[in-house]
């Protein structure tokens, strides 16, 4: 990159361009503050990885999407066909659409890693309480574009999954059945619902996605990165005026990254050649029969992905006529995401210096999703519905009583310096 | 040197300015949000349906598709529209109180004519489609009401449950009995799906 370096431009043509450019446009200014001297924490580790990762599944996701749209044909008649004609007849076709579809699998599993890890360090805390909000908005417009790219291909479980999502906003009192005409655009899933959530899918989605992410890295510029132990590496100087603890991203993340983004390349790699359908996981068997209106698959299921939520919506029994309840604890159950730095009461930010109630509690949590997602990929049955229910209590539980047990948990005095 | 600045008048018409601007984005957000409202072809496909029930033999359901939902039509034998009373406790919603059905429907055996029962083949729940079980001895559903019994539907997705009228069984996830759409009988056998009876003429 020019302009890496601090001294005057060396006599030579590239400095001149470089100069050029800079007295133009801040390039060297933006390298300089969002690269070769932003000091992160020296202490990350594995769990810093995914941040960097999810960056790598984005770009790899609109590049492979880009290419698909070259292919692909959105329209009822013809979705399904042009699918398999990818598969089939387009050049490396399969390799695009099987990076494609592993991509959004990948991206969802990096995504939950990458939050996981701020509830074990504390990463939504003060100061970071937007970089943490940027990342749930990341999280909800992810999730819209999944839905929306899922029923692309037009196959059975595309085409059901999308009738029982679409369905929820028809639980909706009074305005249920004009909500969901509108977001449809007919009196069922069309050929007018496929055209328009290929454009929300290849255009809208993305643009907010692209648009969030630069909001989540600069938001993370101006506080500076969090680190395992939780403390701020801001208050300990240098006379250069860097933090004595911290390290600029190029080169010592940049090579770090590329190391993880190389161990992860290895694992993605193999399940894009030897296992892209995860064993029904993430290519469902009813995708490969095209869409029918009036046959449904014998068992409905969302890609594994959007399975704990799914499986908090069948444990909410109907009430009062309506089906709305289970609904409405979903959204809270994304909704509450938002609050956590706020109910989050602890006096330290890292796992490593909470007390028993919090590290118990954040394990359970986390066998509690996990429990969660597989139920929702098991039929409405026993022993799953009840297990559902018990996931949907401690799910909420963990949040809503998290002002209480973060207080009265005991906890270990923070080091005033990073600890290797 | 200059004026003083009138920071009031400066706020009042800063604020004014935002709020006409708000409203011009609300008025020109409009046409696009009201582009996504069914068009003018979807609307014209979504038109009454007419179907010929007569030839339907006595116990048989003819499927058809109408705005790309299932429409049932079941033609019951005098046996299946005996027993439809004696199972009420077993109901959620017998007398259709909750449920969506026009009012010349709303009995106990959701129909204009006893003989001919058309309903939406769409659960309530999330809007599967139940598959019909009409035959003694069929696995989930006569676990549930008896072997001997006539049937009903039963809905694969989530084990929501209806009898031969699209009542919903207590204790399943379907909140309310199947959805019966508006339709009129142009002759004694030819039935127009989606339109009613006093609209017909």
């Amino acid at each position: 990159m020019a302009g890496k370096e601090d001294a005057p431009a060396r006599p030579g043509k590239l400095a001149a361009l470089g100069a050029w450019i800079d007295e133009r446009f801040p390039m060297t200014k933006l390298w300089k503050e969002h690269v070769s001297e932003y000091y992160a924490p020296k202490n990350f580790n594995f769990w810093y990885y995914f941040g960097s990762i999810a960056l790598f599944v984005l770009a790899l996701q609109i590049v492979t999407g880009i290419f698909l749209t070259m292919s692909y044909k959105p329209s009822e008649a013809e979705a399904f066909s042009s699918v398999e004609y990818i598969m089939r007849d387009v050049e490396w076709g399969w390799l695009i659409r099987y990076l494609h579809s592993t991509g959004a699998s990948a991206f969802f599993l990096v995504v939950y890693l990458h939050m996981f890890r701020a509830l074990l360090y504390g990463s939504h805390r003060k100061p970071r309480e937007l970089l943490w909000i940027f990342g749930v908005l990341i999280y909800l417009a992810l999730m819209a574009e999944a839905f929306f790219g899922y029923l692309l291909p037009w196959g059975n479980m595309s085409y059901w999954g999308a009738q029982v999502i679409v369905s929820l906003f028809g639980t909706f009192p009074w305005i249920g059945d004009a909500l969901v005409h509108w977001i449809r655009g007919d009196y069922f899933i069309s050929d007018i619902t496929l055209n328009r959530f290929f454009a929300l899918h290849v255009i809208a989605l993305p643009l907010v996605l692209i648009f969030l992410v630069v909001a989540h890295i600069l938001a993370l510029h101006e506080v500076g990165s969090n680190n395992p132990d939780g403390i701020e590496i801001k208050k300990a100087k240098g006379k250069d005026g860097h933090p004595l603890d911290g390290i600029p991203f190029h080169p010592y993340y940049t090579v770090k990254d590329l190391f993880g983004l190389g161990v992860f390349l290895v694992l993605f790699a193999a399940v894009v050649f030897f296992a892209p359908e995860m064993g029904g996981l993430f290519l469902e068997a009813p995708n490969f029969e095209p869409a029918n209106r009036l046959v449904t698959p014998e068992h409905i299921a969302p890609v594994w992905y959007f399975t704990p939520y799914y499986a908090m919506l069948r444990a909410v029994p109907a009430f009062a006529g309506t089906q709305v309840w289970g609904v409405l604890v979903i959204f809270a159950a994304v909704f509450l995401l938002f609050v956590v730095p706020w109910l989050d009461r602890a006096p330290v930010k890292s796992i490593r210096y909470r007390g028993p109630i919090y590290k118990t509690a954040l394990m359970l949590f986390a066998a509690a999703f996990i429990m969660l997602g597989y139920c929702g990929l098991k039929p409405a049955e026993q022993p799953f519905t009840t297990m559902s229910v018990i996931g949907t209590v401690y799910y909420f539980a963990f949040f809503l009583l998290m002002p209480w047990y973060t207080r009265i948990d005991s906890h270990k005095p923070e080091p005033s310096r990073v600890t290797s | 040197m200059g004026e003083a600045i009138d920071r009031g008048r400066r706020q009042l018409l800063t604020v004014a300015t935002t709020l006409t601007g708000a409203v011009g984005m609300a008025f020109a957000a409009a046409p696009f949000l009201a582009s996504w409202k069914p068009s003018a072809r979807a609307k014209a496909l979504g038109a009454p349906v007419e179907i010929d029930a007569s030839k339907l033999e006595p116990g048989a359901m003819l499927k058809i598709e109408w705005r790309g939902k299932p429409v049932w039509v079941l033609r019951r034998t005098p046996e299946m529209i005996g027993k439809l009373d004696a199972i009420d406790k077993l109901l959620a919603d017998p007398a259709s109180e909750q449920s969506k059905q026009p009012d010349y429907a709303k009995n106990a055996a959701r129909a204009v004519n006893p003989e001919y029962f058309v309903v939406l083949g769409v659960c309530t729940h999330l809007g599967c489609a139940p598959m019909s079980q009409f035959h003694p001895g069929e696995a989930k559903l006569s676990a549930k009401i008896g072997a001997e019994w006539p049937g009903g539907f039963y809905c694969p997705c989530h084990g929501s449950m209806f009898d031969l009228s699209g009542r919903v069984f207590r204790d399943v996830p379907a909140p309310t009995n199947l959805e019966v759409p508006s339709y009129t009988f142009a002759d004694s056998g030819h039935i127009m799906i989606g339109l009613d009876p006093e609209k017909a003429a």
